[in-house]
């Protein structure tokens, strides 16, 4: 009946397993009971859960992905913890503990906390950037949000029921196999990998078809932001590259499940093709989690250096260079699995050329900054740290780009160094950002400068502290993911990269305590404009929080910067001649409701319950059914509704309140000619 | 005309004060990386290839500080000098490009890349593992196979094995052939160079060579299961005189390396005390080969499929 | 009142037809997916198809008769859905379904000899657990099966609907679609035809 399942699937075995699965159970009935005491179950039904508004779906993302932040940051700790205090000692974690430490922690923050993030600001601000009322395809976003956030149930339910894979993030076969790890652990991390792929999957198509297809008028591709060439960039590399991820977890799972014979040693099993596999979706996945990060820093330091962004079409065909050319560097992750020299080498030099086009956009941010009035809003001061450092996670890039270096470092902590080097600065640093940035257009109030600039300050000295002394143990030939180690040599920068753990932690507190304290002086810090940075692009054009629709009147656009245009030419805010009715898609139930049939199938699959897989199955089935039959999946916001909406808005909005922008001319009148300083 | 100063420019010097004590700590950072950094295998080598790997990974980190510090120095520089409150600093608020800037960042990292991708060229063809290394000695050849969580060295020059512990002539070119008799495991002697996977069924190969005698720390790199960590052994490089006393030694001591004693040893087990075995058999590497051959007929061809598919 | 539902039904419309075009492209782009996840699959089988290990090789449990058979089937199904969708152009719904129904009888005919074909393998001791080239097979085969299964499965959904609803804009798209789907499988097929059957006869 329950398959594999029984009582001692329950983590009574350990109790620092027990104290995960308290803490994650404790967490939910608190969610639970806070939203009953609050009342709140009806309203999240149907104005959140079952909603197809992307903005909703956007913060619903973000918010899952700062949940999961905590999660795999926890990780973190418990790993830096153990590192530093067992030199000749177990220190307090038995391996099978640390093994699933570690492969939860890349798992999270890889997929549950990377990819909702930004898949959570693209929902949010690309169809305001492109002037579009939603995504192409609303329900079919509202699945996507339901897919990552079953997956990410799913590794928090191993947690308490069964364990965690002990394999590694990237779960190299034969190990991963069914012979060297028979238990749950590596199914549970299979089936959120193929339910969450899945979903991004689905997010990649909507998102090429709504740039592709919704761009408002007089929005030709080269007057796109750059936030939206970036989202374009990687939902392409998505749609081509998640289905590799799929192949390969397909695969490993009939391996284990039906006894097939992909990856296994023997029997016809060929573990090398799992390395290309996983990595042909692997690599691309590093610049989808990047490219995003690269967007928002050319918003924010052209919004906070108050100028045009420099070198638009440059910075526009690097994206799509470094996207071409992330298909082709997969095997520079395994130059040590004794390719010849000739392919070694040509997947060496592919890969550097890759950072030339990374150079030139560092370069086109810098000469934004050049020549301008900066100011230090926490987005700013994100991304002047993000280029700072990113410089540094380049540069051993291209060293591990060299494959007889890379003989020396792989598998090494320097090469986990040099990936949270790539991933802190360049993606998470750029989250952040847009989450400083964008946070008033989603909420309608600004988040708090002081503890933004605190949380930064945390999150880059303890990166420093934590990753630095890793570069360091790399060159003195420490491996990674290792539990206990006998060289006291590295235990000094052991402790001090513990330290850094313990600095982003703070930093981590600060952005909960910004959230908090930003809530509760809501009042005072309003963006009744819905301009709050005297932005540039559309998506300032919008009230903040955005009416249901984005915008009453689609908007034409002549210019890159459209918004910025608009308010130098006094149309921002001009209300229509009349308004229309606008046609709105319908919430539905059936993203949660797939969303549940996916957990109950991952979860039935995972413990062999054959008839809940089926059912779960037939059921998926039947309300793709049902959607495939609905013709009435939309409704009509009357135009006197709209009108109520509008002028309720701009009634608020003073003239005080608009910024002045008296030191702008319109472009083509004084390009490129400086303009005098203020003072002088 | 008076204006009000924004809050973020007030801000400004606790920005700086923080900046200050980040570089503190990083500066403190780095005092402390010098003090065991000077006998860290990777650079401080001790035998031909790991010090052609390490020369090479300093130059191609010089040649990258070209754009690297520029990039880093004038960051910084421009966040200082075109901030909001420095109203004496010029303002283009719609300056969109230039071809001369845009040119220099192109071509600037284009040429240093032309340069690193030759380098990465000859340096890969130099330093493959499998080459047999340039010298007037022959080279000494050992078998290595990983187990769960220990390394079996066969000598087929000697007839000896060891476990956890690999002995060999200094001043001569060691060439390791590699298998493994359980998952994916990967051979590393940092001091003398790069590493290579071991997979089962399959044969890899690395060529090393220790300028002198020493003993190095070797392990897998690749994780492998719960005795992971403990999975390290002594790599020992010999003078003649002291190898031969090992080899008696090794013959003296250890036991005949059989069927069954295999089966033994291929169970798994953590930390391993370094074990001698007088005798194996001689086809032993190559039948743990064929256990996991793709297509199991009687002869068939060629078992080195080194190569990664793709 | 009608006044207002009428405008909204005009509106409506209006803003169906360009949410179908951008259905259509976005399918053509999901197929895409499904062509990658095709080009792996014929990658992989590519990779291991001479790992037999110690089971049969291709040369023992192909019979290109059987094939033949299944790729004359498939291919004629392509042909009579094209039927289909000219009926659909000329609006004659009861044609349209006709040509479905037949449609529908070729693919499960497909899936029936398929069946077949994986039932007498594995009866022969040749399942997808013996070796890696059959776990490569039957992965490669039985996801083409798959996929012709679930267009079945939607060529029974569009049968009902046009019997229900009549060819209406929302389904005339849906139909072009499926028939996208399904001639798309029509080119996988043939892939594995001349990939997987035909060098292993030879």
């Amino acid at each position: 009946m329950l398959g594999r399942l029984t009582v001692e699937a329950l983590p009574f075995y350990s109790w620092v397993a027990m104290g995960g699965a308290f803490v994650t159970v404790a967490g939910g009935v608190a969610v639970f009971l806070l939203i009953t005491y609050l009342r709140a179950w009806k309203v999240l039904w149907t104005d959140w859960l079952t909603s197809v508004d992307h903005k909703k779906i956007g913060i619903m993302y973000v918010i899952l992905a700062l949940v999961m932040l905590v999660r795999g940051f926890v990780d973190a700790l418990m790993m830096r913890a153990q590192q530093a205090i067992a030199l000749n000692s177990e220190g307090y974690l038995p391996p099978e503990h640390f093994e699933q430490i570690f492969s939860s922690h890349g798992t999270i923050m890889i997929f549950f906390v990377a990819m909702p993030f930004l898949t959570g600001l693209i929902n949010i601000i690309v169809p305001q950037q492109i002037g579009a009322r939603d995504v192409a395809f609303p329900f079919l976003n509202s699945v996507s949000l339901w897919m990552t956030a079953t997956g990410a149930a799913l590794v928090l339910v191993s947690l308490v029921i069964g364990k965690f894979s002990q394999a590694g993030w990237t779960g190299y076969p034969p190990y991963s196999g069914i012979e060297y790890s028979p238990g749950v652990g590596v199914d549970y991390w299979l089936w959120a990998l193929i339910v969450s792929g899945v979903g991004s999957t689905l997010s990649g198509i909507n998102f090429i078809v709504t740039i592709v297809k919704n761009r408002c008028p007089g929005m030709t591709f080269m007057r796109m932001p750059m936030f939206t060439w970036t989202t374009l960039c990687i939902s392409i590399l998505i749609a081509f590259a998640f289905p590799a991820l799929t192949v390969v977890a397909a695969q490993l799972t009939l391996d284990r499940t039906l006894g097939f014979h992909f990856f296994t040693n023997g029997d016809g099993g060929n573990m090398m093709m799992y390395a290309n596999l996983l990595w042909i979706w692997g690599h691309p996945e590093v610049y989808i989690l990047i490219l995003p990060a690269f967007g928002i820093f050319s918003e924010v330091v052209a919004t906070f250096s108050r100028k045009r962004l420099f070198g638009y079409p440059s910075l526009v065909y690097a994206t799509a260079c470094i996207a071409l050319l992330s298909f082709t560097v997969w095997l520079h992750h395994f130059f040590t699995m004794g390719s010849s020299a000739n392919v070694n080498a040509v997947f060496g030099i592919a890969t550097m050329i890759i950072a030339v086009p990374t150079g030139v956009k560092i370069f086109d941010w810098l000469f934004t900054m050049f020549r301008g009035r900066i100011e230090f809003h926490p987005s700013m001061v994100f991304t002047i740290g993000f280029m700072v450092t990113f410089v540094i996670g380049g540069v051993t890039g291209v060293l591990l780009a060299l494959p007889p270096a890379d003989y020396l470092m792989h598998n090494s902590t320097f090469l986990v160094a040099h990936f949270h080097n790539m991933l802190i600065p360049g993606a998470l640093f750029g989250y952040f950002a847009g989450l400083n940035y964008w946070f008033p257009k989603a909420f309608g109030f600004k988040l708090d400068r002081k503890w933004g600039i605190r949380s930064f300050w945390f999150w880059l000295i303890g990166f420093y502290l934590a990753f630095m002394p890793l570069y360091v143990l790399g060159f003195m030939g420490m491996s990674r993911r290792m539990e206990h180690y006998a060289d006291p040599n590295w235990q000094p920068y052991l402790v001090v990269a513990a330290l850094g753990a313990i600095c982003v932690l703070i930093g981590i507190a600060c952005i909960a305590i910004q959230l908090v304290v930003s809530a509760r002086n809501w009042g005072s810090s309003r963006d009744i404009t819905g301009d709050p940075w005297n932005g540039r692009t559309l998506e300032w054009a919008t009230s903040s929080p955005p009416a249901p629709y984005n915008f009453a009147i689609i908007p034409d656009v002549s210019d890159i910067d459209a918004f910025h245009e608009m308010k130098i030419r006094g149309t921002a805010y001009a209300p229509p001649v009349r308004y229309q009715d606008i046609v709105m898609p319908k919430s539905t139930p059936l993203g949660p409701i797939l969303g549940a049939l996916a957990f109950g199938l991952g979860f039935a699959f995972v413990w062999y319950i054959w008839w809940l897989v089926a059912l779960c199955f037939v059921l998926s089935l039947v309300c793709v059914g049902i959607r495939a039959c609905d013709d009435n999946s939309e409704f009509v916001l009357p135009a006197a509704e709209v009108a109520k909406i509008e002028s309720a808005r701009l009634a608020q909005i003073s003239p005080a309140d608009l910024h002045d922008m008296r030191d702008f001319v319109p472009l083509g009148e004084a390009s490129g000619e400086a303009l005098p300083g203020r003072g002088m | 005309m008076i204006e009000v100063i924004p809050d973020w420019v007030r801000r400004r010097d606790s920005l700086f004060v923080s900046a200050r004590i980040s570089i503190i700590s990083i500066f403190l950072l780095l005092l402390l990386s010098g003090c065991s950094l000077s006998d860290a295998p990777v650079l401080s080598p001790k035998g031909p290839v790991a010090l052609a790997e390490r020369d090479l990974l300093f130059t191609a980190f010089g040649l990258m500080m070209i754009v690297a510090i520029p990039a880093i120095l004038l960051t910084l520089y421009f966040a200082w000098r075109y901030r909001g409150s420095n109203e004496n600093s010029a303002y283009t608020p719609n300056w969109e490009g230039s071809w001369k800037i845009e040119t220099v960042v192109w071509l600037v990292p284009a040429v240093i890349i032309v340069a690193l991708g030759t380098l990465v060229w000859t340096s890969t063809h130099k330093l493959d593992p499998y080459k047999a290394l340039v010298s007037d000695k022959p080279a000494f050849k050992v078998q290595a196979i990983a187990l769960d969580w220990k390394w079996l060295f066969l000598y087929p020059e000697l007839g000896l094995a060891s476990v956890n512990e690999l002995a060999f002539p200094a001043d001569r070119p060691v060439s390791i052939e590699i298998t493994s008799d359980t998952v994916m495991n990967s051979l590393m002697i940092p001091a003398l160079g790069g590493q290579i996977y071991a997979m089962a069924g399959m044969r890899s190969e690395i060529n090393l060579m220790a300028d002198g005698p020493g003993v190095f720390m070797g392990r897998n790199t690749m994780f492998s299961g719960d005795g992971f960590s403990d999975q390290h052994f002594k790599a020992h490089a010999m003078s003649e005189p002291d190898f031969q006393a090992w080899q008696g030694k090794a013959s003296d001591t250890g036991t005949a390396l059989d069927a069954d004693v295999y089966t033994d040893l291929h169970k798994q087990s953590v930390a391993d005390p370094v074990r001698y075995f007088s005798s194996y058999e001689s086809e032993l590497f190559r039948n743990i080969m064929k256990k996991y051959a793709p297509v199991s007929t009687p002869h068939h061809h060629d078992d080195s499929t080194e190569e990664g598919a793709s | 009142m009608t006044d207002i539902s009428s405008g909204n039904a005009v509106l409506l419309e209006e803003e169906e037809k360009t949410s179908l075009e951008a259905r259509e492209f976005g399918f053509w782009i999901y197929l895409m997916t499904d062509a990658v996840i095709f080009a792996l699959l014929f990658a992989t089988y590519a990779v291991l198809a001479n790992n037999s290990a110690a089971g049969p090789t291709s040369n023992d449990v192909f019979e290109l008769s059987h094939t033949a058979l299944e790729t004359a089937l498939l291919l004629l199904s392509s042909l009579t859905f094209g039927f289909a969708t000219i009926a659909m152009t000329l609006g004659r719904s009861g044609r349209v379904v006709f040509w479905l129904i037949v449609t529908l009888l070729l693919g499960v005919c497909f899936l029936a000899m398929e069946f077949v074909e994986f039932q007498g393998m594995l009866e022969k001791g040749a399942g997808p657990e013996v070796s890696g080239f059959l776990s490569a097979f039957f992965t490669l085969v039985g996801t083409h099966g798959l996929h012709v299964a679930f267009g079945a499965l939607g060529i029974c959904v569009m049968i009902g609907q046009v019997l229900i609803k009549g060819l209406t804009l929302p389904v005339r798209s849906r139909l072009v679609r499926l028939g996208l789907f399904w001639h798309f499988l029509d080119i996988v097929w043939i892939g594995i035809f001349s990939v997987v059957y035909l060098p292993g006869v030879m």
